[in-house]
């Protein structure tokens, strides 16, 4: 099979698949893999990811308030000819420095940490993208949230507060969903240990927003009455969710 | 040493008292021992309200320091955690003697730091204090807080986070360590507010830590795939399924003696059990299948090359008067092998765990209770293997 060029055979075969479920899939040579800034290694840390960060989703993305002196590729390979930009798709968010502590997007591209915890917000959308890449496409947080602060919330029933813990409305709703769609494939590739798991982070996050850590459905999300499936998750979500869209398998 | 809150004024050396003799790694027992040395669980956290170590100023450290003392040394001596373990080897040990001393790095020697990287206590990195942003030194205000006598549990303050939390055990004990980590996690958060944000979770100062801030590593001997030739397979193998491979002191170490440490890289977008369940039930079972495999094609097939690896390192440790620490590790892991394949009776894996701590530099020396220079330490190893495996039934050697 060639590459993309038509020039040399395809000896690298990527496969993206997109927030959407979507497969795009590329076929590149050496050279051309290289040019993109595709790693050949099947891991890519975090510290390689900072210095290529305007390879996003297999689209190089021309970062336009990039200063001069930003060299994002130095360190991938420095024997390698410098990286041409194909295809300038979307320009990536403006955040320069973090207003807390005054940490630039550069320099945490150069040694790989952040200042404050307030960085995170603020370089959001630049690292959002990264990180997502570093953790095999986790980009939302699922599990443990601060016992203390959160039984404080609860208790007080703070809802600012709460909010700031376990995220506002459609933050959780996202992060439902993508538990959701994490559930349906881990059931329909048979792994029902993890579905299992699965469902007991989305009972834990329904459960979590209410004063006193109560349900809001009365029936545990376990086996109900009326299914005679305790492992199909359409139902079971079904039943946790009162006020949000069908989910269909 | 003793705990800070009553350390006498200018005392700041830990005497080889204050530690039992076998650092918990070592114990030699658990679940799949002949493979898994030892499981550790580390979770990184931050407080709120502070910027990050490696970007913080003095007076920050400072401050989170003091903060987090306060908090570790007024903590319920109950999180020691499970000791049923440590009962069924009717050792001494019990939750009512368990409390944490507190260490200050900045105001200790350079050979006290070095005493506790090598007993897996805390990272290289927190010995020299130095930050990737090039900020730091060893006068850095930065702590470690172990757990006396088990030293299961450490607690490093203002290393590339405000506070990261380990646990440590024998075999493959990956849930016991998470178990005791979240209940010491608790306690600390019950007095500290962490910095936490909803999309990202707990917040830590390198985005590699982000979400759970979990690290599951287990420490692996793998002998018999370094023998087959399989090794590099199954590192290529771990890094495909996302798992760092690292040496016997972590981050920045080179493998020696055959041991090898593997941890997972994403901590977010799984949950901490799910982590869990991942190294413990589908990754770790299979890379210790790997090396049971290898080990029994080698006694079956290579019967004669083995016997002859295993007791050619013994030959070496018991007679040979220089030793550098490399190949002390590099000999013990052959004994090693050697006991768990059943082809060595007279040597015990108390004896080889033993050695394969104080035959590190700083152990050496306060074994011995000397300084030594190099020189001294490699005749000085040769020394210890020497009376320590020396013929059964035999009296130690005398000094060469």
């Amino acid at each position: 099979m060639l590459c993309d060029c038509g020039q040399h055979e395809a000896t690298i075969h990527e496969v993206i698949i997109t927030s959407d479920q979507r497969k795009v899939e590329r076929h590149l040579c050496e050279e051309c893999a290289r040019e993109l800034g595709i790693s050949l290694d099947p891991y890519v840390p975090i510290s390689q990811l900072l210095n290529n960060a305007n390879y996003i989703m297999g689209q190089v993305i021309t970062d336009e308030n990039a200063s001069p002196d930003d060299d994002f590729f130095e360190e991938i390979d420095p024997d390698s000819p410098p990286k041409k930009t194909p295809t300038p798709t979307k320009p990536v968010a403006a955040a320069q420095s973090c207003e807390h502590c005054g940490q630039t997007f550069a320099k945490f591209k150069s040694t790989g940490v952040l200042g404050c915890q307030l960085c995170y917000e603020a370089f959001e959308d630049r690292i959002g993208p990264m990180i997502e890449r570093a953790h095999e496409g986790g980009c939302n947080h699922v599990g443990k949230v601060p016992l203390r602060a959160l039984s404080e919330c609860q208790s007080t029933n703070d809802r600012s507060r709460m909010d700031s813990l376990l995220g506002d409305l459609k933050q959780r709703e996202e992060s439902l969903g993508e538990l959701r769609t994490s559930l349906t494939h881990a059931v329909e590739h048979e792994d029902y240990e993890q579905a299992a798991l699965l469902r007991d982070e989305l009972t834990r996050l329904t459960t979590q927003s209410t004063s006193q850590g109560a349900s809001q459905i009365e029936a545990q999300p376990a086996v109900d009455s009326d299914q005679n499936d305790s492992t199909n998750p359409s139902v079971t979500v079904k039943k946790l969710e009162s006020d949000s869209p069908e989910h269909s398998s | 040493m003793q705990a800070a809150d009553n350390t006498p004024p200018g005392s700041n050396s830990l005497t080889s008292g204050t530690w039992t003799n076998h650092a918990e790694w070592l114990r030699g027992h658990g679940e799949s021992k002949d493979v898994v040395m030892s499981s550790r669980v580390r979770l990184a956290r931050n407080i709120a309200g502070f910027p990050f170590t490696p970007q913080a100023s003095r007076v920050d450290r400072a401050q989170v320091l003091e903060a987090c003392k306060h908090r570790i040394l007024n903590m319920s001596p109950a999180c020691s955690g499970d000791d049923s373990a440590s009962k069924t080897q009717n050792t001494p040990q019990n939750k009512t003697d368990a409390r944490f001393i507190w260490i200050d790095l900045h105001r200790v020697g350079r050979e006290d730091r070095s005493l506790l990287v090598e007993r897996q206590l805390m990272s290289r990195q927190h010995a020299k204090g130095k930050y990737v942003t090039g900020q730091g030194g060893i006068d850095e205000p930065r702590s470690v807080a172990v757990l006396v006598p088990d030293e299961r549990v450490s607690i490093m303050i203002n290393e590339e986070d405000h506070i990261r939390l380990q646990t440590i055990r024998s075999g493959l004990a990956l849930g016991e360590c998470l178990e005791q980590a979240n209940e010491i996690d608790d306690q600390i958060e019950a007095g500290l507010d962490y910095a936490y944000n909803p999309r990202f979770g707990y917040l830590t100062a390198c985005p590699t830590n982000v979400g759970t801030g979990l690290r599951l590593s287990v420490m692996l001997h793998l002998p018999g795939l370094k023998m087959t030739g399989e090794i590099e397979k199954v590192k290529r193998a771990a890094s495909d399924m996302g798992l760092a491979v690292r040496g016997f002191y972590g981050e920045g170490s080179e493998a020696s003696g055959d041991f090898y440490q593997l941890s997972n890289q994403t901590t977010l977008g799984k949950s901490d059990s799910m982590l869990l369940r991942e190294m413990e039930l589908e990754i770790i079972p299979k890379v210790v299948g790997y090396e049971r495999h290898a080990r029994k094609n080698l006694l079956s097939t290579r019967k004669s090359m083995l016997d002859d690896k295993i007791y050619r390192a013994l030959g070496t440790l018991r007679h040979a008067r220089l030793m550098k620490v490399d190949e002390s590790m590099e000999l013990l892991s052959m004994i090693r092998l050697g006991i768990m394949t059943g082809i060595l009776n007279d040597v015990t894996l108390h004896q080889v765990h033993t050695l394969l701590l104080n035959t590190q530099p700083i152990h050496l020396q306060r074994t011995l209770d000397q300084t030594l220079s190099q020189q001294q330490r490699r005749v000085a190893r040769a020394d210890l293997c020497r009376k320590a495996l020396g013929q059964a039934n035999t009296p130690p050697a005398g000094n060469a």
